[in-house]
Order: C-alpha cells, then sequence, then structure tokens
C-alpha cells in the first residue's frame, strides 16, 4: 500500500484516505462484516447506510483502528491500522454510536482533557476548546457539568471533541439517532458546515433523510455485506422510479388490492400497512386506481427515497 | 474553529506523514495523559482524599497511641534490641492499610465506571493512545493518590514518634504503596473482567479486604494466631509490607522471615496482577 503514496502532491491528493477490499469481521460464527470493498476520497462525505446489526459500527470500528480485521485488507490514510493503529487514531476524529463523554467534568474540560491525548499542548488545547465551543454553540455551557446537557447538546459536544485535533476524517457512528427533528437539524448544519470546509466525513445512519442530507456518495450495507453503492440520486434513479404511490386500504384488504393493481405500476410493494406503487407519475397512477372503483382510505404521492432502494434491494423496511 | 483546519492532503506530506509525526507524542507520553484525566476527576472528589488521607491517621494514632496503649501493661511485639511500643508495632500495618484502602476505592468501582457505566475508557481507546497505556496511566495516578495518602500518614508517625527510626519512617511509605500495588493489581486485573456488577466488590470489601486486614498481625504478631490461620497473613500484603515497615522502624526480631522474602512476595504479587490486569485491558478495548 505504503508504495501508492509515493508521487507530486497533484496524484496525492485523489489517493483514497480510506480504502478496504474484502474488509471481513467474524465473532466466532457470526459473521458481522462479510467482505465490504469500499474507498473513501479526501474531502468526500460518505455515507455506509443499513438497518440494525448490518455492521455498519463493527465496520467503524475497524476503520477507526480500534477493532481487528479478521481478513481482507484495509489502509486508512495510507496506514494498516494492524501496524500504525496510534498513528491512525491520531488523524481521526471519532463520534461513536454511544455518547462516552465525562460526565463529572465540565463542557470544556472535556474538550481538553480529550486534546491531551493526541499530545497536544495544554494552552493549546484551551483555545482549541473555546473555538469549539463557539463551533457547538455551546459557549455559554461551557463550565456546565456534561450530565445537565440535552441528548442534542451532547451529540455537538460529541463531534467538537472528535475535531479537537483536527482530524483528517471524521467519523460518525449515527450521529443523530435518538434525537428530536429540531435537534437533528441543528446538527445537520454543523456537519455541513465542517462539509463546506472539505473535512472528510464518514457517516453511519439508518435514517434515509439523512444519508440524503449528508453523504455525497454511500453504500447500504446490509447482513455485513455491501448492497449498492452511489449517489443518493444515483441509488434512486437505479433502483426505484422518479415518484411513489403510497396507499391504504386497511391492512385486511392492502394484498388483494395490490394484485389488482399489479398492471398500473412498474413494481409493487405490499407493506403490512400499506401498498406501494413504483411509477414516474404517481398521479395518473393514482387516477387510475379511482377509475377501476378501488377507494383507498388514504392517499399519497410523493417522490422515491433511499427507504424505497432499500426496499427494493432487501425486501424489508430500514425502519421497523 | 477550523477555518484553518487542515485540509486533508496538504502540499507538503501526505496524510500519511502528518499521522506518523502526529502519534509520536502519544505513543510515548500517552499512559501520562490518561493519569492527568483521572488525576482530574479526582479532584471532584479532592476533599475527600485529604481529610480521608490526614483524618484517618490521625484517629488512629491517637485513639491507639493515648488510649489503647494505655491499657496494654506487657509489650505485644520485640524487635531486633527487645520489645517495642505498641504505637510501632501497629503504624507500619496501618500504613500500608491506608495504601490498600486507597486500591479497594479506585481498582473497583472506578474501573467499571470506565469500561461500563461512563464508557470513559473507550473515548480514551478512540484516541491515539492505546489499552496498555490505558492501564498504566490508571495505575500512576492511583500511585499518587496512594503516594499522598502514606506520605500524611508519616508525617503523622514521625510527628508521633510512633517510629523506632526516621530513616525507616522515609521508607516505609515506599513499601506502604508497594504493599497497596501487591493487593490493587490482581484487583485491577479482576475488576477489568468485570462484564456486569452484581455485588463483586462488596464481597471483595467483606470477605477479602476485612479478613486480609484483620489476621494480617495487624493489632497482634501473626504468630499469635494459631497456626491454621496463620496462611491469611502470608497470603496478605498488609502482613508483608507491615513486616518491612517494621523491620525498617525497629528491626526484625531473630526467626522472623527475611525482609527480602516479603518483598518477593509483595512484588511477585503485584507483577502478576500487572501482567494479567494489562492483557485484560487489551483484550477488551481491541
Ligand atoms: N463485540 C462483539 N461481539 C460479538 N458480536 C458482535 C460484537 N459487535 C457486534 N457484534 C455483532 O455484529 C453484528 C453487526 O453489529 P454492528 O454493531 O456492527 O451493527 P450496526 O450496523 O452498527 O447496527 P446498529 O444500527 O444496531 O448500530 C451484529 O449482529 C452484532 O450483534
Ligand atoms: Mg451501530
Amino acid at each position: 500500500m505504503a508504495d501508492v503514496w509515493v508521487g507530486s502532491p497533484r496524484v496525492l491528493a485523489v489517493n483514497p484516505v480510506i480504502e478496504a477490499r474484502a474488509l471481513t469481521k467474524t465473532y466466532g460464527e457470526l459473521v458481522a462484516v462479510g467482505g465490504i470493498d469500499l474507498q473513501v476520497a479526501p474531502g468526500e462525505s460518505f455515507g455506509l447506510l443499513g438497518p440494525n446489526g448490518a455492521g455498519k459500527s463493527t465496520t467503524m470500528r475497524m476503520i477507526g483502528a480500534v477493532s481487528q480485521r479478521t481478513s481482507g485488507t484495509l489502509s486508512v490514510l495510507g496506514l494498516d491500522p494492524d501496524t500504525h493503529g496510534p498513528e491512525i487514531r491520531s488523524r481521526l476524529g471519532v463520534v461513536p454510536q454511544e455518547d462516552n463523554l465525562d460526565t463529572e467534568l465540565t463542557v470544556r474540560d472535556n474538550l481538553i482533557v480529550y486534546g491531551r491525548y493526541f499530545g497536544i499542548p495544554r494552552a493549546a488545547c484551551a483555545r482549541r476548546a473555546d473555538e469549539l465551543l463557539d463551533f457547538a454553540e455551546l459557549a455559554d455551557k461551557a463550565k456546565v457539568k456534561v450530565d445537565a446537557l440535552s441528548g442534542g447538546m451532547k451529540r455537538r459536544l460529541t463531534i467538537a471533541r472528535a475535531l479537537i485535533n483536527e482530524p483528517a476524517v471524521l467519523m460518525l457512528d449515527e450521529p443523530t439517532t435518538g434525537l428530536d427533528p429540531q435537534a437533528r437539524h441543528v446538527l445537520w448544519d454543523r456537519l455541513f458546515r465542517l462539509k463546506e470546509r472539505g473535512t472528510t466525513l464518514v457517516v453511519t445512519t439508518h435514517y434515509m433523510d439523512e444519508a440524503e442530507q449528508l453523504c455525497d456518495r454511500l453504500v447500504v450495507v446490509d447482513h455485513g455485506r455491501i448492497m449498492a453503492e452511489g449517489s443518493p440520486a444515483e441509488l434512486i434513479r437505479t433502483y426505484s422510479t422518479r415518484e411513489v404511490l403510497e396507499l391504504r386500504f386497511g391492512s385486511s384488504r392492502n394484498a388483494q388490492a395490490a394484485v389488482d393493481l399489479a398492471d398500473l405500476a412498474e413494481r409493487i410493494e405490499v407493506l403490512p400497512d400499506r401498498v406501494l406503487l413504483y411509477a414516474e407519475d404517481g398521479e395518473a397512477v393514482l387516477a387510475q386506481v379511482r377509475s377501476r372503483g378501488l377507494d383507498p382510505t388514504t392517499s399519497l404521492v410523493r417522490r422515491s427515497s433511499l427507504e424505497d432502494v432499500f426496499l427494493r434491494l432487501t425486501g424489508r423496511s430500514l425502519i421497523e | 474553529m477550523s477555518t484553518e483546519q487542515a485540509p486533508a492532503t496538504t502540499g507538503e506530506g501526505s496524510v500519511r506523514d502528518e499521522a506518523l509525526a502526529a502519534a509520536v507524542r502519544p505513543r510515548r507520553f500517552g499512559a501520562w495523559y490518561v493519569a492527568e484525566h483521572r488525576l482530574r476527576s479526582m479532584r471532584a472528589y479532592g476533599g475527600t482524599i485529604v481529610i480521608g488521607g490526614i483524618g484517618q491517621p490521625l484517629l488512629y494514632l491517637l485513639g491507639i497511641g493515648l488510649g489503647l496503649a494505655a491499657f496494654l501493661d506487657q509489650p505485644v511485639a520485640s524487635g531486633a534490641h527487645g520489645p517495642v511500643s505498641y504505637l510501632w508495632f501497629v503504624a507500619p500495618a496501618l500504613m500500608a492499610s491506608a495504601a490498600i484502602g486507597v486500591a479497594l476505592d479506585e481498582f473497583t468501582y472506578a474501573v467499571l465506571e470506565g469500561f461500563k457505566w461512563r464508557r470513559l475508557f473507550w473515548a480514551m481507546n478512540a484516541s491515539p493512545v492505546s489499552p496498555d497505556q490505558i492501564a498504566t496511566g490508571l495505575v500512576i495516578a492511583v500511585v499518587g493518590r496512594m503516594g499522598f495518602v502514606v506520605v500524611a500518614y508519616g508525617v503523622l508517625v514521625v510527628l508521633f514518634g510512633a517510629t523506632g527510626s526516621v530513616l525507616g519512617a522515609l521508607l516505609t511509605p515506599v513499601v506502604a504503596v508497594l504493599g497497596g500495588l501487591a493487593f490493587g493489581l490482581p484487583l485491577l486485573a479482576y475488576s477489568a473482567s468485570i462484564k456486569e456488577e452484581t455485588g463483586q466488590f462488596a464481597v471483595v470489601q467483606r470477605f477479602i479486604f476485612t479478613p486480609l486486614f484483620l489476621f494480617s498481625g495487624t493489632f497482634y504478631p501473626l504468630a499469635t494466631l494459631p497456626i491454621w490461620l496463620q496462611p491469611i497473613g502470608w497470603v496478605s500484603p498488609v502482613w508483608h509490607a507491615a513486616e518491612v515497615g517494621r523491620a525498617l522502624s525497629y528491626g526484625s526480631p531473630p526467626g522472623a522471615w527475611p525482609m527480602w522474602a516479603h518483598l518477593l512476595v509483595l512484588v511477585a504479587m503485584a507483577a502478576g496482577g500487572w501482567v494479567v490486569g494489562r492483557r485484560v485491558f487489551v483484550r477488551r478495548l481491541r
């Protein structure tokens, strides 16, 4: 791997900061990550979208050089995590799935203490902590104990903490899971700013809206395997139609309705509570449904989303 | 913040070279960063540490020196030059117990807190610091707290005239810390292996620490116990550390174990605990 990096800076700029081939992690019999290939370019915002247990966190931990891979190759910042863990971790920022702030310290001390782990001198830690508190909109909470923060604030503090070393890559494992919609939007706004500044982001999520908002490119993972890869728009174009018509006939009638309407759409999915008809023009299909005398209790035409891509690829919903 | 954030790839060095350079300090000093964090956390209960560290020896030395010792009309123990005062006899054992008390405080709940309740070790683990440095850093911080406690003890021991040798009083705290680690490092290894807290630490306190304290020749010579109880003392860091402290204070009576034998046991217990403990940390965090 190392020789790839020998070359002019111009060539370096296009070299991936993360490159995995057949990356695998097993726990005994269980295959958590079953041979995935991925590449992340500098400045890119890359996503892993998948349901619970897909292997997202396991992949993040291997990239973050805290979990040894079972097989395959992995290069992060041009280095092998097996031999250069501390080097890789020095230049990563990690936002774990579960917050692990020091709840007994103040907000500001959390940043300073963490900065020290990177060998940053105390004065520089303090200066940077203040900048990051401004960035995370937590300046007025600087002297408050972490215990007193809301969930969204804790998450922002965790992101600020992950930035203390000015990382080359920021890794976010489900950054907004468990937050209310407003807190999620505040957080996304902060992540956008980082993206604009050219920070490389790697995000896992099981929210399709989050993936659409944050990711330039993503992989859909399920059962430790990559099902598809592309930009959100590409994935939707490839695996779904432009629009979706959602109909509810009542749970007992949905399946029969789907049979009756099968010829109207490019594809039909029957979920427990509704029927999804995939078509370029949802309104037109709805008109035809009505003209057949079928009368859904509710109907909705919407644009296709990554949720539909996931459903198509796996036959299951992302969020149960 | 990062208006000056470094781009992923700079003109001069690659991200790879940056990473190689950035890890130099954490690789060298990582354990000290962990210790710094722990000591900062201890400040939250710094008052308890200071008051306990000074108050406990003060109470023991006053209570035993002025109270209990006055009732004893015949000497309990002898040194190299015949019978010694009761206070001389108990002081080294009390000091070692104080160091072990710190270990009991710091190597139990605090360890589970790091792994499980507040997950602090996982945060450290994602930084350049490595699992063995996390374990080392914890130990450094605890040795710091033990050091404070035993030095406070030592000062009071000298003030109370509770030692036969001032030079011995200077060395006894070092032995007490070794005793603290002989008990503490195996305990650290055990605590780090606990996945679910179901009262194990209360068991350690009641069925390990308390018997070791009571049957380790702390308040009377081990030899006065029936022979079948004496093995408790032989495996007790309290007894070994106390005996070394006594030898330093007033010399060993004829027939006592040589000092090096006690030290060997203490070092073996501490080293064994350390080797296993580090391994448990690495296993759990990787
Ligand atoms: N340390 C471990 N030991 C054993 N099995 C594990 C371990 N970590 C993860 N697994 C298993 O590996 C699989 C993938 O887990 P992982 O946490 O990577 O999924 P995920 O995509 O992050 O899911 P979630 O959305 O729930 O966070 C799961 O079946 C999980 O139970
Ligand atoms: Mg996860």
